[in-house]
């Protein structure tokens, strides 16, 4: 079971768990020792009619009573404080290798997915260490203990009297193994429902407008019900099994009583044993049933522990080499000698050949179709893929080479979309530079044409963004993205140029900060507009992973190729 | 350890408000399970046989101990066991029975109460959707839903089943002796005031513990959602410091409180019960010696002790799921009760095959929740089969004028006709039928291109999907996707471009062939191919029926019939490109500055 692969979690809290253990022992021995005062009082106290005997039995299982009660506290305490700590460790270690998974493993992973992972599963692992281990650790005490005493006492019965445990546990097992499987359908369909809900939600509009809203009713009816049918076979499963324990332990207490009964009455055997053999017996029972949920709940953490391990078993394909090259300030040459890139399920090469050379400070400009490999190209300088052939390098360094913080940490980057995090304005320009000052920030902002309308919030670079805070127009986004970038001072600098939602004021305000964030650097935009292309000491006009021409404007207008097809259309549109 | 602040929003989230039993949400969830009444009575008619000859168990222990081996009996003994064993069968069959039948009607009525919800989701008004999040809706339908299953399905029976087992041990223990069972009865108040303070300290802390994890919910799906940025910008090592030592700490802190509370409560009701056996083991000792009791009532009296206290940790326990499932009722309840702003009226027409005329007709606007007006006073003809570009600044009305074509909400004053049908009297899914809407940024539904396109409409052939796909110029980028037609674009279409995402949406409105198209124009700005394949798409979109274009380039606005300049609320110019570029107005300005390159 990958639960054993967990050990690790646990490793650093061997000192805690041993305790604890000692502490559940105490317990159990404890718990199988009330019974045999409750024996001397009825076969000695009672039969013989010592009252100090009754006295001191009374004594006894209060103090026992109390000393039980103390224990079982600690041991609740101790078992979630374990738990507790294997959880966060668990989590902390999820988070950071999520944080540092290469752009192609989270190009397929779903955001919903690794918070459950991050969440549900670690909890699933939480609660069975917390709860389950320790109840499983008490059982084998118990049944072990149990067992012996009623063995010292007589064979006989203790062979009549633990028949049914066999059937119970047997069937508690095979429950278990079906069980887990049946759950695990159970979520997928709560899955299922709730993702054709969230998408429902998502696309209301198309949904109206297309009055459509029949057809996904059906839909939803059809997830509704198999979860309604999922959720039935478990618990029919469930109906059969939970009456079926409880009806064996029943059956224990017949057994022994009817066997053992006939032995009191042989003289065989006194009747303050035959009580105490049916608390045994009991003894046994309840964790037997408790099995049920214990198996369940092992089937449940298992499944949290191998989603879990799952996401720990991705390596981390970009991370900086053993002897990364702590990259010094960068001149800003970038070099692509022979590169091809294929990104992983897809059937064909995003880059193939690309070899392109670009000198500090130049501003390049890359233009083509759609899906012609522009981001690929870029995406490759902050080694955000690596390269299936060739080499990407800057100021001569092999990217892969490099120290990854020290390379990135000079490159800025501004998206189209540009993302912004629920904090502070203040604290989101200062997102690549947490120790900036104020003053730095102030400047960055004013440069990227933000300060103004920052400064119109009621508390200003204070205001908080995000789903808990202002709604910033998409304008708004791209210039605190832009002094984000320019708060880097960035040697290299990659843009993408396509302005989405903005009126043509804004778009002359975001133009011009890109103008001063671009000033005095390598620059790299993904142009669709002709102005930017125009003053370009480079242009790169690419075509299915391929860069098809290389130029200023007016060499490539008098090449008379793709550039000046592209051109002209433009022109005439 | 150092206690850490948390941000004020942790603490303000609805879903960590709980309650106590409000007979008023109680009442109103009842009547979800009143279709199942009979089922739910007979199932409580057979849980009560099972806990009688559960309860009954001690006392053949009793009768067997003392009128079977003290009075050397063996033919008691034998029946007390034959007894015992027909209960133990009976109680077989009944435990089944109910848990079955409990479970058919638990998860009936969590399937009726979804499909309830979904069947509102579905009328509700979009300016409901612009106020309640997606994750919100979530997590009515699913999570407060589940909450309130388990609570049907397990607690409500558990409750009563402890509730029964409490009265008939106390009954069995009377019966018995009632000296005893006054002395086990002392604890009883004990018991119900270390539950009270318990339940207030436990509340206190799981409601921290619940505040704490969504904290550590918001920081992953913040950063996951933002990991590109995350790693442009080499955070990672300060995002690891703060989610350790900040978030995922709090977390483990108030996890750890949660445990010391309840590590302080649970041994209570173990020393309560340890000190009512120690009672009763020494007073009835004595009564045994003094011949009032037989040793087989203190036997069978100790035992009761131990199943009298389990229904009550029980039920304290129960009282926090009760908590839980009255505050998701509440919630449920609360969305259910969500005003249905635009329904059809009861003298609903259908509406017949339209030509698509449409008439705005002194038609004036404003939100139920603001009485400013977003439109003034706004007459406009258009004739059928026409293109009509609406223009002006973001924010002048141009939105909410064609979301009241397509009836999203209805007018404050006057009227909108289509083909000289008021809106308001025909019903809105034969309006719609007859409308296609394109929106700025297209929404694709997880599943194949195919799928996507159908969406238009629903039983189309492959054959018509294509030549819908064909006709807006998408069929060739299609075709080179990884599974043509068949591949599956995947959450929000995000396999795909702007560009790609918008002609998919083409084809869809394409492929119903509405007589009315309303079309959001989209400003980003793609490459100059795609722009012209966009170009042409839109022409073809337009031809033979009546369009409403929020338009930005200025291809489109030049080539339409009408073009219609929006500004503050009402139109300030109605005219063809060159009639409006002759009167030197807000259009000639709008014109001047370029509408976009």
């Amino acid at each position: 079971m990958s639960i054993f692969r967990l050990r690790f979690a646990i490793k650093p809290y061997l000192i805690q768990i041993a305790f604890s253990a000692l502490n559940l022992l105490g317990l159990t021995a404890l718990s199988l020792y009330m019974p045999r005062i409750m024996r001397d009082l009825i076969d000695n106290g009672l039969a013989r009619g010592d009252s100090r005997l009754i006295i001191q039995s009374a004594l006894l299982l209060l103090g026992l009573g109390l000393l039980t009660a103390a224990l079982s506290g600690l041991q609740r305490y101790l078992s979630e404080w374990i738990a507790g700590h294997v959880g966060y460790d668990l989590r902390n270690k999820l988070y950071d290798h999520i944080q540092n998974l290469s752009f192609s493993f989270h190009d397929h992973a779903q955001t919903g997915q690794l918070i459950s992972r991050c969440i549900e599963d670690v909890r699933a692992v939480q609660n069975f260490i917390g709860g389950s281990v320790v109840e499983l650790a008490q059982l084998v005490f118990l049944i072990v203990g149990a067992i012996s005493i009623m063995l010292s006492t007589n064979v006989t019965l203790t062979l009549i009297g633990i028949i049914p445990i066999f059937p119970m546990v047997w069937m508690t097992f095979d429950f278990g193994n079906r069980i887990t499987a049946m759950f695990f359908n159970v979520d997928n369909r709560l899955g299922d429902l709730s993702a054709r809900l969230q998408e429902n939600v998502s696309g209301v509009q198309v949904v109206r407008a297309f009055a459509r809203e029949n057809y996904e009713m059906e839909r939803f009816d059809e997830s509704n019900r198999a979860y309604y049918d999922a959720r039935i076979r478990v618990i029919s499963t469930w109906a059969v099994v939970m009456p079926t324990t409880d009806f064996l332990v029943t059956i224990c207490t017949i057994l022994i009583l009817w066997f053992g009964g006939s032995m009191v009455l042989r003289g065989e055997l006194s009747v303050g044993e035959l009580v105490a053999f049916n608390a045994y017996i009991l003894m046994l029972a309840a964790p037997a049933q408790q099995l049920t949920n214990l198996v369940n709940a092992a089937g449940e953490a298992s499944a949290g522990a191998q989603r879990a391990l799952e996401v720990l078993d991705t390596p981390a394909e970009i991370a900086s080499p053993a002897e990364a090259v702590n990259l010094p300030a960068l001149r800003g040459e970038v070099e692509f000698r022979g590169v091809a890139l294929k990104y992983q399920d897809e059937k064909q090469a995003s880059l193939a050949e690309v070899n392109l050379r670009v000198a500090p400070n130049q501003l390049v400009a890359l233009i083509g179709a759609t899906g012609s490999g522009k981001t690929s190209l870029v995406n490759l300088i902050p080694r955000f893929y690596d390269v299936t052939e060739g080499t990407v390098l800057v100021d001569g360094v092999d990217v892969r080479r490099a120290d990854l913080p020290s390379l990135r940490r000079q490159i800025g980057l501004v998206l189209q979309t540009s993302l912004l995090f629920s904090d502070s304005i203040k604290a989101n320009i200062a997102y690549g530079r947490p120790d900036a000052s104020d003053e730095e920030i102030f400047a960055a902002a004013r440069a990227a044409q933000a300060h103004e309308f920052i400064l119109g919030f009621p508390e200003g670079y204070e205001t908080l963004v995000g789903e808990r805070g202002v709604t910033l127009s998409g304008g708004q986004r791209q210039r605190v993205a832009i002094a984000r970038a320019l708060l880097m001072n960035p040697r290299i600098l990659i843009l993408d140029d396509s302005l989405s939602s903005v009126d043509t004021q804004t778009e002359r305000l975001i133009q011009e900060a890109l103008d001063q964030l671009m000033e005095g650097r390598t620059t790299f935009v993904i142009a669709h507009r002709l102005s930017t292309v125009r003053r370009a000491d480079l242009i790169v006009v690419m075509d299915q992973g391929q860069i098809v021409e290389t130029g200023t404007h007016v060499e490539l207008l008098a090449r008379g190729g793709l550039y000046k097809e592209i051109h002209d259309i433009q022109l005439s549109g | 350890m150092t206690t850490i602040t948390h941000p004020a929003y942790v603490t303000q989230s609805e879903e960590l408000y709980d309650k106590g039993l409000d007979p008023q949400v109680a009442r109103r969830l009842i009547k979800f399970i009143l279709p199942y009444k009979w089922q739910l009575l007979f199932s409580a008619a057979l849980m009560l046989v099972a806990t009688a000859s559960s309860v009954i168990g001690p006392y053949l222990v009793k009768i067997a101990i003392d009128d079977g081996l003290n009075a050397h009996n063996p033919l008691v003994l034998r029946n007390t066991a034959l007894v015992y064993l027909a209960a133990a069968i009976i109680r077989w069959g009944f435990i089944y029975w109910r848990v079955k039948i409990m479970a058919l009607v638990g998860q009936s009525v969590i399937y009726d109460l979804r499909k309830m919800l979904f069947a509102h989701l579905q009328r509700l008004s979009l300016g409901f959707y612009s106020r309640y999040s997606v994750g919100r809706v979530i997590t009515r339908v699913i999570n407060d839903v589940e909450t309130l299953r388990e609570f049907i399905t397990w607690a409500v029976l558990a409750i009563a089943r402890d509730l029964f087992a409490l009265v008939g041990i106390i009954i069995a223990m009377l019966t018995l002796n009632a000296k005893l069972s006054l002395i086990t009865f002392i604890t009883i108040p004990l018991m119900v005031l270390a539950t009270r303070i318990y339940r207030r300290s436990a509340r206190l802390a799981y409601r921290k513990v619940r505040a704490a994890i969504s904290w550590v919910n918001s920081v992953l799906a913040e950063n996951i959602n933002g990991i590109r940025v995350v790693q442009a910008f080499s955070r990672q090592t300060h995002n690891y410091q703060h989610f350790s030592q900040v978030t995922n700490r709090y977390h483990l802190q108030t996890l750890l409180h949660a445990a010391k509370v309840a590590a302080t409560f649970m041994p209570i009701v173990d020393i309560l019960g340890a000190l009512a056996t120690a009672a009763v083991v020494y007073i009835g000792g004595t009564a045994v010696l003094g011949e009032s009791i037989t040793a087989g009532v203190l036997v069978g009296f100790v035992l009761y002790i131990d199943r009298y206290f389990d229904p009550i940790r029980d039920l304290s326990r129960r009282f926090d799921t009760l908590q839980s499932a009255m505050a998701g009722g509440e919630r449920i309840l609360a969305l259910l009760d969500m005003e249905v702003e635009v329904n059809d009226s009861a003298s609903a027409l259908e509406l017949p095959a339209i030509r698509g005329d449409v008439r705005f007709d002194q038609l004036s606007f404003h939100y139920s929740d603001d009485p400013t007006l977003v439109l003034r006073d706004i007459s406009l003809s258009v004739p059928a089969g026409s293109t009509v570009a609406l223009v002006g600044e973001t924010g002048a009305g141009k939105t909410t004028l064609v979301k009241l074509l397509s009836r999203f909400m209805d007018p404050t004053s006057g009227r909108l006709l289509v083909d000289g049908h008021d809106l308001r009297d025909i019903t809105q899914n034969s309006l719609r039928r007859q409308m296609g809407v394109v929106l700025q940024d297209p929404f694709l539904f997880n599943g194949t291109v195919k799928e996507n396109i159908k969406f238009g409409r629903l039983d189309a052939t492959d054959a018509e999907v294509q030549a819908a796909a064909q006709a807006v110029g998408a069929h060739e980028f299609i075709l080179r996707l990884k599974n043509g037609y068949e591949t599956s674009v995947e959450e929000g279409g995000v396999m795909l471009s702007v560009g790609q995402r918008q002609l998919i949406s083409f084809a869809r409105a394409l492929l119903a062939d509405p007589r009315i198209l309303v079309l959001d124009e989209a400003t980003s700005s793609v490459d100059t191919q795609t722009e012209q394949i966009i170009q042409k798409a839109l022409a073809r979109l337009f031809q033979g029926r009546t369009s409403f274009v929020i338009a930005h380039r200025l291809s489109t606005i030049t080539s339409a019939d009408l073009i219609v300049v929006v500004e503050g609320g009402s139109i300030s110019e109605q005219g063809t490109h060159a009639e409006l570029l002759a009167h030197q107005g807000k259009y000639f300005a709008l014109y001047q500055t370029g509408f976009q390159e």
